[in-house]
């Protein structure tokens, strides 16, 4: 059990506080300039599998991204907070890269680094898209714990609870096997200066996203457009509780 | 003269590419009933303007499945009942789905955007080698769909040249189909052979007598201003009033307030009421994510500067421990 290696993927986004905006010619958000970070649900699927490799049931915890160079700043973050090495699967500036990217240099990242158990962010905040943990469990045939908010290990399975629509339910999978962190799973720590300054000697090893299988062609998923939505119509303050019943009451909401 | 006749050529070529479209829908239902956010996603399978199929994979599947036939615009309902169905476990549903496929050759398969959706859609995908579209809006053509990204913030247009598209639907974004009316064939299917990867243990749902919140008309939601889990009774006695689920931020589950399948936002349910009132809610950008689509909002928060009051229709600044109270006996008496 001692020996299982955790792969954790993350990835580096727009700071969740920072209000987007739609880039001049509507091509795509403005990022230049930008605050970015560790996507949020990321930091909890890195925190996870520090707790596993803290408590002994894990013994290394890689940690390892699809991105441009800047992603190597996301990656040192990671190693800050507890990962001991670094992979990156390098793509060019404006390379474009869903999830079905992602999924396939992750997949080929599992073939040469030989982890028990991936985990990810259930979703990054950035294109919300909640595919690449689904998506990377089909590609390796491995079963698929997502939106786990409780994961305990066993001799060759891990016991996960999910968050569902009514509840919470409980799955038991067998390893090697994917999950993605939901939000309740834990509270990731913060990288301490100490830390930051230790994650500067950690291995940080680059590998061209290509040497992955991942297609530099054009992806079969094009945007055409991206707009802000319509901005609602401003609202009114009311006085009392009465006013606002009345008014309620005259729209038909109530 | 020239424009029209390629215009009337161009026409003449969707109408051929609508009618060889065909959809199977993945049913979402617990062994007794349908999920309504299936009806959501039938209506949006009935835009492509193609045939509609449904599966229904199950412990128990012929109650859900002359449910689904009676539905508007469903022309063949798939069963698969097997033990192996149970806890409906995306490792097995997979293997069915694309076997389903495989006999059928669909140019759709979709699925609610329901934690059951998310979960079994991608995987579905990546086994067809494709790429999948989460959380539609809006289906502009057969391979052209809206989704918002940037928890709501912005609207994105993709086209998806994938032999089949696979896509989970919002179901807050297309009305549901009518339950009546409709005059679906059913057809058994063979399940796979099990995998065997994965097992269901058990689920602990969150009992109410309230609607369901993603469906509800009217919701009422709480923040970090309740200040516990207690005071949200005040919540549930005026929701009671109104007939409204109830919702909350993400500050109040974490506080402990509400289990978490109450939540709201880019990381819980997105809703769209007719009515949404948010007491004690700030009104972050996760929690917007959720409800901005709602018909009517209402806010009541004591900050005036709170930034929920930038998307209210109705703003009142003031304690909610006193106008909730309020508001319940005044909805008593009329």
């Amino acid at each position: 059990m001692a020996a299982l290696r955790v792969l954790v993927g993350v990835k580096r986004v727009i700071d969740f506080a920072v209000k987007v905006r739609v880039a001049p010619g509507g091509a795509g958000v403005q990022s230049q300039g930008v605050k970015h970070g560790l996507n949020p649900f990321c930091e909890i699927a890195l925190e996870e599998a520090v707790r596993l490799r803290e408590a002994g049931a894990a013994q290394e915890v890689i940690v390892v991204s699809l991105g441009t160079k800047a992603s190597q700043e996301t990656l040192r973050t990671a190693l800050a907070m507890g990962a001991d090495r670094a992979v990156l699967a390098e793509v060019a500036e404006g390379v474009t890269a869903g999830p079905k990217e992602v999924a396939t240099a992750l997949a080929g990242l599992v073939g040469r680094l030989q982890p028990q158990l991936v985990i990810l962010g259930k979703q990054a905040i950035d294109d919300d898209c909640n595919q690449t943990g689904q998506l990377l469990a089909a590609m390796l045939d491995w079963p698929q714990g997502t939106f786990a908010s409780r994961v305990e290990l066993d001799s060759g399975s891990v016991r996960v609870q999910r968050e569902v629509d009514g509840g919470l339910e409980t799955l038991r999978l067998r390893l090697p096997a994917v999950l993605t962190a939901d939000l309740r799973l834990n509270e990731p720590r913060y990288a301490t200066l100490p830390n930051i300054m230790k994650a500067k000697k950690k291995p940080l090893e680059v590998i061209p996203a290509a040497d992955l299988g991942v297609p530099g062609g054009s992806p079969r998923l094009k945007v055409l457009q991206v707009q802000e939505p319509p901005p609602r119509a401003g609202g009114e303050k009311v006085e009392n509780v009465q006013d606002l019943l009345g008014k309620l009451r005259q729209s038909g909401r109530i | 003269m020239l424009r029209a006749a390629a215009a009337q050529r161009l026409r003449r070529a969707v109408s051929v590419l609508r009618r060889s479209q065909s959809t199977l829908v993945v049913a979402e239902h617990d062994n007794e009933s349908l999920t309504p956010i299936t009806l959501n996603a039938i209506t949006a399978a009935k835009r492509l303007g193609g045939e509609v199929s449904c599966l229904v994979a199950g412990t128990s599947c012929d109650k859900v499945a002359s449910e689904l036939s009676k539905v508007q615009g469903v022309a063949k309902v798939l069963v698969a009942q097997h033990d192996v169905y149970k806890g409906f476990l995306a490792e097995e549903l997979t293997p069915l789905i694309v076997e389903t496929h495989k006999k059928f050759n669909y140019t759709h398969i979709c699925a609610g955007a329901s934690a059951f959706g998310k979960n079994l859609i991608p995987r579905v995908a990546g086994k067809l080698d494709v790429a999948p579209v989460s959380d539609i809006i809006e289906i502009k053509s057969p391979d052209t769909f809206v989704r918002t990204i940037y928890a709501g913030n912005i609207i994105c247009t993709v086209q998806c040249d994938e032999a089949v598209k696979v896509f989970t639907v919002r179901g807050t974004s297309f009305e549901a189909a009518p339950v009546s009316g409709g005059s679906a064939s059913v057809e058994k299917l063979t399940p796979p052979p099990p995998v065997g990867i994965s097992e269901w243990i058990e689920q602990k749902l969150t009992k109410s007598d309230r609607p369901e919140l993603t469906s509800a008309k009217v919701v009422v939601s709480g923040g970090r201003g309740l200040k516990s889990g207690e005071n949200f009774k005040l919540l549930y006695d005026l929701a009671d009033q109104l007939h409204a689920a109830v919702g909350a931020s993400r500050a109040a589950v974490d506080a402990g307030f509400v289990p978490n399948d109450m939540q709201v936002g880019q990381t819980g349910k997105i809703v769209a009421p007719e009515l949404y009132i948010a007491v004690g809610i700030s009104g972050a950008i996760q929690h917007l994510a959720g409800m901005k689509d709602s018909k009517t909002i209402v806010a009541i928060n004591k900050d005036p500067e709170a930034p929920i009051f930038q998307v209210a229709d109705y703003g009142l600044v003031a304690d909610l421990f006193q106008a909730v109270p309020e508001m319940t006996e005044l909805l008593k008496k009329k």
